[in-house]
């Protein structure tokens, strides 16, 4: 392992903010798509229940 | 009759696809939780400094596989795009139109880490070099794809003119890949190639197939994930998707 410390690893020897930059974007990116996705399944079921619920009182 | 055959076109029905991808998509999760956990574990304890950029070309891990994700999704998609105008299945449009988003999000993740990894590096967060240039190209042409989807009100003619689109995009991937080779470029040429030994450390390189291989369980997971989804909508008129979501 090439760190002495944690602070020197925060650093990156001075590319901090380029590296954690193009991670932390990465990172962010896949979190919020999977989160849409996850949402979107959700609302997509509420909506057809509800259609079906609506269906089912007007039969 | 042989009754171990497999019916695959049992699948191509939105229906049978449906209860596959749901059962598929948690081990296409998993699997990308682990190997991108391994991956940065590589990419940030294993794989050694680099001589000439320090631990600023740890971007690397990120960067390839975002890229080549870019790429591969668009083939795959002009492929699923192509099949369905061919045999017109209903299927194949679902398909694209699911990996489509995904493959926009990585092409930009792939300009926005280069942009990040080319300031301190070259000294500019963006030239118009020629693998630049066709990446931002691709880009627009998801978008395109995405704009011209939600602007078609029938799903199937919507499928249809975006397969089209889709199709006479794959120009472009050919171009992104060679355009190191075509043209004298600021981006640099392949580090890892199948005619060459690779001109990286060896954790290196491991670091970046693990990442490039969790990338990819990323992208089927979520693809998988949302083609759930528009199946779901689109058939939502059906008795099936009726008894589904009971």
């Amino acid at each position: 392992m090439q760190w002495n410390s944690v602070s020197e690893f925060f650093a990156m020897g001075g590319y901090a903010f380029y590296v954690w930059g193009s991670f932390g974007v990465t990172a962010a990116v896949m979190g919020i798509e999977t989160l849409v996705i996850h949402r979107q399944r959700q609302e997509l079921l509420r909506n057809l229940r509800n259609e079906l619920l609506t269906e089912g009182a007007s039969s | 009759m042989n009754t171990r055959v497999i019916h695959w076109f049992k699948f191509s029905s939105p229906q049978n696809f449906y209860v596959l991808a749901g059962r598929m998509q948690p081990w296409f999760a998993a699997l990308a939780i682990v190997l991108m956990a391994v991956g940065l574990w590589i990419s940030f304890f294993v794989a050694p400094t680099d001589a000439q950029q320090g631990e600023g070309y740890r971007i690397i891990f990120v960067h390839v596989p975002a890229s080549q994700m870019s790429m591969f999704i668009y083939l795959v998609m002009a492929a699923w795009a192509g099949f369905g105008l061919a045999f017109n299945t209903r299927l194949s449009g679902m398909m694209a139109s699911a990996l489509a988003p995904t493959g926009a999000l990585f092409a930009f993740l792939s300009l926005v880490t280069g942009s990040l990894w080319g300031k301190p590096m070259w000294g500019a967060w963006w030239v118009w070099d020629a693998r630049l240039t066709s990446e931002l190209i691709l880009l627009f042409l998801y978008l395109g794809f995405l704009a011209l989807q939600s602007s078609i009100d029938d799903p199937r003619r919507a499928d249809k003119a975006c397969a089209v689109l889709a199709l006479v995009g794959v120009v472009n991937v050919p171009i992104i890949y060679f355009s190191v080779k075509w043209w004298n470029t600021l981006h640099q040429g392949a580090s890892v190639s199948l005619t060459r030994s690779p001109t990286m450390a060896a954790a290196m390189l491991w670091g970046m197939l693990i990442m490039v291989i969790a990338f990819w369980m990323y992208t089927i997971a979520v693809t998988l994930a949302r083609v759930r989804n528009i199946i779901l909508d689109r058939e939502r008129h059906t008795e099936w998707v009726k008894h589904a979501v009971e």
